[in-house]
């Protein structure tokens, strides 16, 4: 590896990890499409601090960049308040307007601004080595890994500082309210970091780019843990495995470095989508019939208690009357005579004891409204799950 | 280029005249998204069509424009499903599903794309035009294209048009009364992606959504009526599409699909401030005058209040008493003596029975909203 | 089990359903005859839009099911009308109150025929008939709460319906209005429909209504006013603070 394949590897890491930390938070307040919007509307922020500063790296850009990232989410916000148009709406008329303002900028002054389109879309990771900085002669490094450091800094910092006013607005914003922490605050300080951090990834990985460093890590770990912490550890992981597998992929088909490490975002995350343990969507499928086969095996039970009649009770009433087809009633009575619930005497359906007794407890859950207790009870009752 | 160029320039009018079929399709079926709250599922969409574009030319190796239009529906319609199985199998919100989409089928299509470009293969310049639209590719055959399926979405509409407002206004409604709403939410999702996929040759797929919404958005603050937002919705859209081309096509190095999008834009920004009614300086102007009304009110009530302890309401009392209280101030005497609620007389003033009855009213509307 | 007979506006049988398999309604049956004016109460989470939501087809429920006149939903469409809450909908959407009664009429058109002269003056009288006539071009989103409700009434009432299945139509409304649509429901049964409401405020049950249903995810009970709406069912349905419920 040569010393500028580290360095790429590096800043890309950071970025990526810069990117997961607000990513999480964002995810978890339902803004994620707030991180598209931002992303798009600095162009003509970043544009004209470029005509002013002729470095994309420069503190300046930064802050002006960031400032239009801060004045777009206030004028969705605005919009969204006159209710002219329903929320996504107006999120969906400003930045691509904004956006295209830039573009247009770019486009008209192609021949002084050495900033192009594929840029604008695809950052220029592969030539951030080259751009260093250089102190009283001393070469410090690539430029932007001091940016994307710094900016790393401050909102690890911010992160560990304000940690716990963060989890608790997150989850709970009417306590966080009333427990003295302003939850406008920190609303605009998450969309304030947001907007610095994705004007610092935008040199590295682009416009789009940035809004899948951002969303797919949280994402992806938000289906394999409830734990804020390991959330936010766990989504720095998989950004730095993007990071670092993406740049080889690109390395190896000769392509976008930014399109490789989303495309191994997206890898990734339909791998967590498909088989996370819970939450993913095979697990769900899986508990979905088992609970569909349960719930169903309560109803017949409770119907038995229900009906002392004969006719209510017998076996071919499943079909006709609870409205079941064949299968599914064969799977019910299986189910409860596997577990010893009900016995069938000429057709004729009957509660054991134990059945008896399960229902009767899994209706008083029911009547108070604690589902989850039927959980506990279906353990010490049933031998064989649906 | 000048303007009679418009009509003699054979290429010119085929591209204005394709530009004003996108944009006239996209405001109709724009006006449908944005009333589902669909904004950003166009959004999504656009964006998720970008692999199927390099996919196709990978595959077929030739750049032929159906086929790619093929692999941008496919891929569209893969990402759409990809949103609905997210928000209904996972926990994940649709925004952030949205998003997913959106940005990771996006970072694919990007990477694909570079990797065509490095292939040796000398026909595949161009495709890079799919990201912002470049009306000038467009051909008759183009045209045509967009015609049919305008002329096909306009007639399904129009058939299905007491349905699907039946469908965007009650859904449940719509299902109790016996319609199947399976089949209309289909018709309505797949013509808008197919909308979308029609125009990435023209506006490209980073801003395609903005050409749904921005008609759509514009045209609702000028009416109450759907069919007139929807009709109001095509002509904004038409209008974007020939004015930005023109605009773009007047100057070297200007993609099509940011200029069409800032004419749109400005539509809608005129519409927000100016529209009669909805518009915000109609609601200002409004804010005022009902302001200065409930003075008014006020102060009527307020003379009631002294009025209707006397057997003559029209016994005459002081000015001055009325100064102890708020929202008087002598404009609002005058403006009430020029309705003929009061008399004045010198430092006198006198309520009249038109007066009487007036705030007699008031008080009793005031009384029926306490309840 | 009853038997099912014609003479029951409503029948339902064994009725389960379920949201992500957390039970809202749990092994109902019910049976609703002809010409009652029938309120659904119990507490918040009970089940009660569910009930009306999986009669009218819009819920699919695991298991049980729902008869009107004797016969599935599905072919009875015609004779039922629905009247959503109020809240359920966009009123900021472009359409005027006279269009969102004449939506009553789709129903009876069927697919793509569209209403005439004939369906514009049912509507019209339906709107008199409320007293909104006078709001009939008026967007929806400038009537009152209380307007909003009334042209909600006035779609069903085009449906001219035998059975009317309502959600909560006094949600929101001014005094004026509830008169008003009381008024309305208690003409209707008059002339034989039968009206069934969700219904919140248990105070004005027995003036209002001859029918009651009692619902707490499982029915607790059902039958006339006079005869079961006591102090018992009213425990069984709310526990034993129900005059809280009352009071509220």
């Amino acid at each position: 590896m040569t010393s500028a394949q580290i360095e790429i590897q590096l800043i890309a890491s950071l970025v990526a990890i810069a990117c997961a930390l607000p990513g999480t938070f964002l995810v978890l307040r339902k803004m994620a499409m707030i991180s598209d919007a931002i992303s798009h509307s600095i162009l003509p922020g970043i544009v004209l601090g470029f005509f002013i500063t002729q470095d994309l790296n420069s503190p300046l850009l930064i802050v002006l960049a960031a400032l239009t990232g801060v004045v777009t989410v206030m004028l969705v916000e605005f919009i969204q308040r006159t209710k002219l148009v329903k929320e996504d709406t107006a999120i969906g008329l400003v930045f691509p307007a904004l956006f295209s303002i830039g573009v247009i900028m770019i486009a008209k002054n192609a021949n002084d601004v050495h900033l192009d389109i594929d840029a604008v879309l695809l950052g220029e990771l592969a030539f951030a080595p080259f751009d260093r900085l250089v102190a009283g002669g001393t070469d410090l490094g690539p430029k932007s890994l001091w940016v994307i450091g710094s900016i790393l800094l401050i909102s690890v910092s911010l992160l560990l500082l304000f940690f716990k006013e963060l989890k608790l607005s997150t989850f709970d914003k009417g306590l966080a309210a009333t427990l003295g922490f302003s939850p406008v605050i920190l609303h605009y300080g998450l969309k304030t970091v947001s907007s610095v951090t994705i004007v610092g990834a935008f040199d590295a990985v682009g416009a789009v780019l940035v809004v899948a460093l951002i969303i797919a890590p949280a994402a992806s770990a938000y289906l394999l843990t409830d734990d804020l912490r390991k959330m936010l550890i766990l989504s720095c992981c998989f950004g730095v495995f993007a990071a670092i597998s993406g740049y080889w992929m690109a390395n190896l088909l000769d392509a976008s470095i930014a399109g490789s490490m989303s495309t191994m975002l997206g890898l990734l995350f339909l791998l967590v989508y498909l088989f996370a343990p819970n939450r993913g969507v095979i697990s769900v499928l899986v508990r979905q019939r088992r609970q569909q086969l349960e719930v169903a095996l309560l109803v017949f039970l409770l119907h038995l208690q229900n009906h002392e009649e004969p006719e209510e009770r017998h076996v071919k009433h499943l079909q006709e009357h609870i409205n079941w087809q064949k299968v599914q009633s064969e799977r019910v009575l299986n189910l409860a005579t596997n577990n010893n619930l009900i016995k069938i005497t000429n057709g004729v359906i009957d509660l054991t004891g134990k059945g008896r007794q399960f229902t009767a407890e899994a209706l008083n859950y029911i009547t108070i409204n604690k589902e989850t207790a039927i959980e506990d009870l279906k353990e010490q009752f049933f031998l064989f799950r649906g | 280029m000048q303007l009679s160029d418009f009509f003699t320039d054979y290429t010119l009018r085929t591209i204005t005249l394709g530009t004003a079929i996108l944009g006239a399709i996209c405001g109709m079926l724009g006006s449908f998204a944005v009333l589902r709250k669909q904004s950003l599922l166009g959004d999504a969409i656009s964006h998720a069509a970008l692999p199927g574009i390099a996919l196709a030319f990978i595959i077929t190796g030739v750049k032929d424009r159906n086929l790619i239009l093929i692999g941008a529906l496919i891929s569209g319609l893969v990402g759409a499903f990809w949103i609905k199985g997210i928000v209904k199998h996972t926990r994940l919100k649709s925004d952030t599903a949205l998003g997913l989409i959106l940005s990771l089928f996006f970072g694919f299509g990007m990477l694909l794309l570079t990797f065509i470009q490095k292939m040796p293969n000398a026909n595949q310049a161009g495709l890079d035009k799919y990201l912002f639209g470049q009306a000038a590719t467009l051909v008759e055959q183009d045209v045509w294209v967009m015609a049919v399926v305008t002329g096909v979405s306009l007639f399904v509409l129009l058939l299905f048009w007491k349905e699907l407002k039946l469908l965007l206004f009650d859904a449940d409604y719509t299902k109790t009364l016996g319609f199947n709403t399976q089949f209309l939410d289909i018709l309505i999702t797949s013509f808008i992606v197919i909308a979308i996929v029609l125009g990435l040759q023209t506006v490209g797929v980073v801003l395609m959504s903005a050409m749904l919404l921005a008609p759509a958005a514009a045209a609702r603050q000028w009416t109450n009526n759907l069919a007139k937002m929807v009709a109001l919705a095509s002509m904004f859209g038409a209008l974007s599409g020939v004015v930005g081309t023109g605009i773009s096509a007047s100057q070297s190095n200007l993609s099509t699909g940011p200029v069409i999008v800032l004419v749109a834009a400005s539509f809608v920004m005129f519409s927000f401030v100016f529209a009669p009614n909805r518009g915000l300086l109609a609601r200002a102007i409004r804010f005022r005058r009902n302001r200065k009304d409930l003075n008014l009110k006020k102060t009527l009530t307020f003379m009631h209040h002294i009025v209707r302890n006397h057997e003559n309401i029209s016994h005459p009392h002081s000015i001055r008493i009325l100064n102890n209280f708020h929202g008087f101030t002598l404009k609002t005497l005058s403006v009430l003596e020029q309705r003929q609620f009061i008399r004045i007389e010198g430092d006198q003033w006198s309520m009249t029975e038109e007066g009487f009855t007036e705030a007699t009213s008031i008080y009793d509307q005031l009384g029926q909203t306490d309840d | 089990m009853a038997p099912a007979s014609t003479s029951n506006a409503i029948q339902v049988d064994d009725l389960t359903v379920a949201y992500d398999f957390k039970p809202v309604l749990w092994d109902i049956d019910l049976v609703i005859p002809e010409g009652v004016l029938m309120a659904i109460v119990g507490p918040n989470g009970a089940g009660k839009s569910t009930l009306i939501k999986s009669i009218l087809g819009i819920i699919k429920p695991i298991a049980g099911s729902v008869k009107v006149f004797g016969r599935p939903y599905s072919e009875q469409v015609s004779k039922v009308a629905y009247v959503p809450q109020k809240g359920s909908v966009d009123w900021d959407f472009p359409t005027t109150a006279l269009d969102v009664v004449m939506m009553g009429t789709y129903g009876s058109l069927g697919w793509i025929r569209r209403p005439g002269q004939k369906e514009k003056k049912r509507s019209l009288e339906a709107l008199e008939k409320v007293g909104m006539l006078a709001f009939k071009n008026r967007q929806i989103s400038q009537l009152s709460g209380g307007q909003q409700q009334r042209i909600f009434l006035a779609r069903a009432l085009v449906q001219d319906a035998l059975i009317y299945l309502m959600d909560e139509p006094f949600q929101g409304v001014d005094a004026t209005t509830e008169r008003a649509i009381i008024n309305i429901l208690k003409e209707l049964r008059k002339s034989g429909k039968t009206l069934i409401v969700v219904h919140h405020d248990l105070q004005t049950v027995p003036e209002y209504f001859d029918w009651v249903t009692f619902l707490n995810v499982k029915s607790i009970a059902s039958g006339p006013v006079k005869d079961i709406f006591n102090d018992d069912n009213l425990t069984k349905t709310y526990g034993i603070n129900y005059k809280v419920a009352v009071n509220k």
